[in-house]
């Protein structure tokens, strides 16, 4: 490669994967850390004054939706991993609920060939479990695997039939990539809207119970047992959950889970109009759309015994579910709308509210968003260390943003944070070497081909 | 002609009670006096809202809400216009929105929606600049009939204070009653919910403001909840609940909930027995207490008229009632 160098001067380092914290200098230098501290530095070098700012390895989300192939008036791969890079992340893992479905080594083929020519970022197809996400027979897992897919789930529905499911779970063993569940027992979620609740009541929008969530993944639990093998709960979000993951763990289940930040930090009064994250606030109205989300905002204890679990190891990990829609499919009676937050590009912003109110420190926060994800898919984190590919992420810990849903990188601007303001803002993420986003003029800066959109 | 005294800014949207003021309730109550008025008299037309354009815009089947709306604004002299989903373009997949900017192009000055999704009222008032009227939204609210039932009680009872009333029947799928709890607990009504508690949880009433004013407690058993009632409201019981599970059997249901009059026995003498409409006789309430002295029905959907007129009027005329416009035409 012939990339000029870009120097990173006088940034934090911060590196949970290899407990490093320190003031230092980077030199990248044909797509891989060169050296960190001192060394030769090549003349007229670009360099980015990074004092006061912190540099974490790139961010990782095992839950995103790019949409591609069937739905790119939601999203696309290269609008997608764009609005991703401005979120921090340099590796998105995206789900197989398009149209058709990503069931099969072709399918998975076809997403990584549209990646490699539009995406500015890495991206990690996850394949069906069953076949069409009808949840009636597998599909191809092993073809898939081989064609590049790195977890298998039918997120969008649960797996209904626990047999299927058991099968699902015993069938991963030969390929050791885990079984991502999208817990919800059809049943009891039927025409739900949002978390069952005195306020779901009051509104008269059919509640979620929290025990929609809880029955399945008790049944996960037993069935991982059952069969010895990795099942990963998707976008946990109830005490009850959580408590049966923690029960499990310490009995040696392998079972890991992930919470998106939207369920640690807005609960269900959002429905009725409430919006306050940290210091800032703003207004809605009732039954604003762009808080349909499923699983459902949860109750405060709810959101307080997620943040507990993320601490105490019980969560794992965090990841968005970015879920973009189009606003023909938000800007409808609340009974009609699509469930779905667009919520990549202001993950990062938002949990930086729990580190600012002392609730978590930032390390575990970096943690939780670059080793963890990377151990329950076994891909993605190379770490801030001379000789590794440089995937890093330049953060302004302090610096205010307010949250303009018009100016997303991703079509999805359904966020109920729009007019926000988050402290907290990515600088700058760097793949491959190359700066493929810059707050500067708040755009991405690398974009390896004319984008389709 | 009664004096009619509105507070001095009055609501641009009627969706809900939950911001309602005792003294909105009060100004309701008088404008509706006035209405009243007007309807007895032999000739039954005012100019007050002439040159005003009603549209109701109805998404799911109804008959005294839409009537009483219709003949409101006609009494009123406004020029109403009725659109059902089914004669619309609705039919052909336009969107509420859409809908809504159509009608508001059209000249509407007020748009009355009823729709089958909670919050489909709020979506309409968000995206038009004309008035907008919630006449049912899913299992939500439906303001102008707690403002009728109100108005009913007062007339019956002549107070509004100190009422203990209870409500019987299906209160989870109930815009009526939700409304009503909000309009019962601004006149700080002690109200009692009775169902069974596959309709009826127990988390429901913490939905409410509990501010000291008034009460509201859950019954399940409806022979202790009617006790002592100044009112008992029956709430309609779709039939469709037995099969979605949530009732063994409409027999069974009528056996423990229905109003019976060995039930009305055990509430205040001269207590009013209330039903929103349409009746299922003998599963609410037993067929011969709808036409029984007690029962308050018709006065109901009257009133409904009176109270609508009376909202109408304050939305279009707003705070300063022009009494001659409440002259004969």
């Amino acid at each position: 490669m012939t990339d000029k160098s870009l120097l990173i001067k006088d940034a934090r380092l911060l590196d949970p994967g290899q407990s490093l914290d320190k003031v230092a200098d980077v030199l990248i230098t044909d797509g891989e850390i060169k050296w960190i501290g001192k060394g030769q530095t090549p003349a007229n070098v670009e360099t980015i004054n990074a004092a006061g700012l912190i540099l974490t390895p790139g961010f990782i989300d095992i839950h995103c939706h790019l949409r591609e192939p069937g739905l790119e008036y939601k999203e696309n791969i290269s609008t997608g991993t764009r609005a991703a890079a401005r979120g921090g992340f340099t590796t998105v893992c995206c789900m197989p609920n398009t149209s058709p479905p990503v069931d099969s080594k072709s399918l998975v083929e076809y997403v990584l060939r549209r990646a490699a020519a539009e995406a500015v970022i890495r991206v990690l197809p996850i394949g069906c479990i069953s076949k069409a996400q009808q949840g009636k027979e597998l599909a191809e897992m092993g073809g898939m695997a081989s064609a590049g897919a790195v977890a298998f789930s039918d997120d969008g529905k649960p797996v209904a039939n626990a047999n299927l499911m058991r099968q699902a779970l015993s069938y991963s063993l030969t390929l050791n990539m885990p079984i991502i569940d999208h817990c919800e027992d059809p049943a009891l979620f039927e025409g739900g809207l949002m978390n069952e609740s005195p306020t779901s009541y009051r509104l008269g929008l059919k509640g979620i119970p929290s025990a929609a969530e809880e029955t399945m993944v008790g049944r996960d639990i037993a069935l991982a047992a059952l069969t010895g093998a990795h099942v990963h709960i998707a976008h946990i979000s109830t005490a009850g959950s959580v408590d049966l993951v923690r029960n499990a763990k310490a009995k040696g289940v392998r079972v890991t889970a992930e919470v998106t930040p939207h369920h640690l930090l807005m609960t269900d009064d959002w429905v009725t109009g409430v919006r306050i994250i940290g210091g800032s606030s703003a207004t809605a109205n009732p039954y604003d759309t762009s808080t349909k989300v499923n699983p459902p905002l949860r109750a405060k204890s709810d959101a307080a015994a997620l943040l507990e679990a993320l601490k105490d190891g019980t969560i794992d990990c965090i990841a968005t579910d970015h879920a973009p829609h189009d606003v023909v499919d938000k800007s409808q009676e609340y009974d009609h709308a699509s469930f779905g937050i667009s919520g990549i590009e202001t993950a990062f912003g938002l949990l930086m509210a729990l580190v600012h109110t002392g609730k978590l420190d930032i390390k575990t926060l970096v943690e939780k968003l670059t080793v963890a994800p990377a151990k329950v898919i076994g891909h993605g984190y190379k770490g801030i260390k001379a000789g590794a590919p440089a995937e890093l992420t330049l953060l302004n810990p302090d610096e205010e943003w307010t949250v303009d849903v018009n100016s997303f990188l991703s079509k999805g601007k359904n966020s109920p944070l729009n007019g926000i303001i988050l402290k907290g803002k990515v600088k700058a993420t760097i793949y491959d070497g190359k700066i493929v986003y810059s707050d500067v003029n708040d755009a991405a800066t690398a974009p390896r081909k004319k984008t389709n959109a | 002609m009664t004096t009619i005294t509105p507070t001095s800014k009055w609501h641009k949207n009627i969706l809900d009670l939950d911001n309602f003021t005792r003294a909105d309730i009060d100004s309701v109550m008088q404008t509706t006096d006035a209405m009243k008025e007007i309807m007895q008299r032999d000739i039954r037309k005012v100019p007050a809202l002439r040159g005003k354009t009603i549209i109701t815009l109805f998404y799911e089947a109804s008959t005294r809400t839409r009537v009483s709306f219709e003949q409101a604004g006609k009494i009123l002299s406004a020029d109403v216009i009725n659109v059902t989903a089914q004669s619309s373009s609705i039919s052909k997949g336009e969107s509420l929105i859409d809908t809504g900017k159509t009608l508001q192009a059209t000249g509407a000055d007020i748009i009355v929606i009823r729709h089958p999704s909670s919050g489909a009222a709020y979506l309409l008032a968000q995206n038009v600049n004309c008035n907008v009227i919630n006449a049912g939204d899913g299992w939500h609210a439906h303001p102008s009939q707690a403002l009728l039932d109100l108005y009913t009680i007062r007339e019956k009872l002549k107070r509004l204070d100190n009422l203990k009333v209870t409500l019987v029947g299906d209160v989870l799928h109930s815009r009526v009653a939700r409304s009503n709890i909000w309009g019962l607990l601004n006149v700080g009504a002690e109200i009692v919910l009775c169902a069974p508690p596959t309709l009826l949880p127990k988390i429901f009433i913490e939905a409410y403001p509990h501010n000291g004013k008034g009460s509201l407690t859950i019954e399940y058993d409806v022979n202790k909840a009617v006790k002592d009632a100044d009112v008992i409201m029956a709430l309609r019981l779709q039939t469709e609940r037995q099969q979605s599970g949530l009732l063994p059997s409409l027999g069974e249901y009528s056996e423990r909930w229905q109003i019976t009059p060995k039930r009305l026995e055990l509430a205040k003498p001269g207590v009013m027995l209330m039903h929103p409409g349409p009746v299922n006789r003998g599963v609410e309430v037993s067929s011969e207490l709808v036409e029984h002295e007690s029962s308050v029905i018709e006065e109901q959907v009257k009133n409904g008229v009176a109270v609508r007129m009376a909202l109408l009027y304050m939305l279009l005329a707003g705070s300063k009632p022009n009494e001659t416009s409440l002259a004969h035409s």
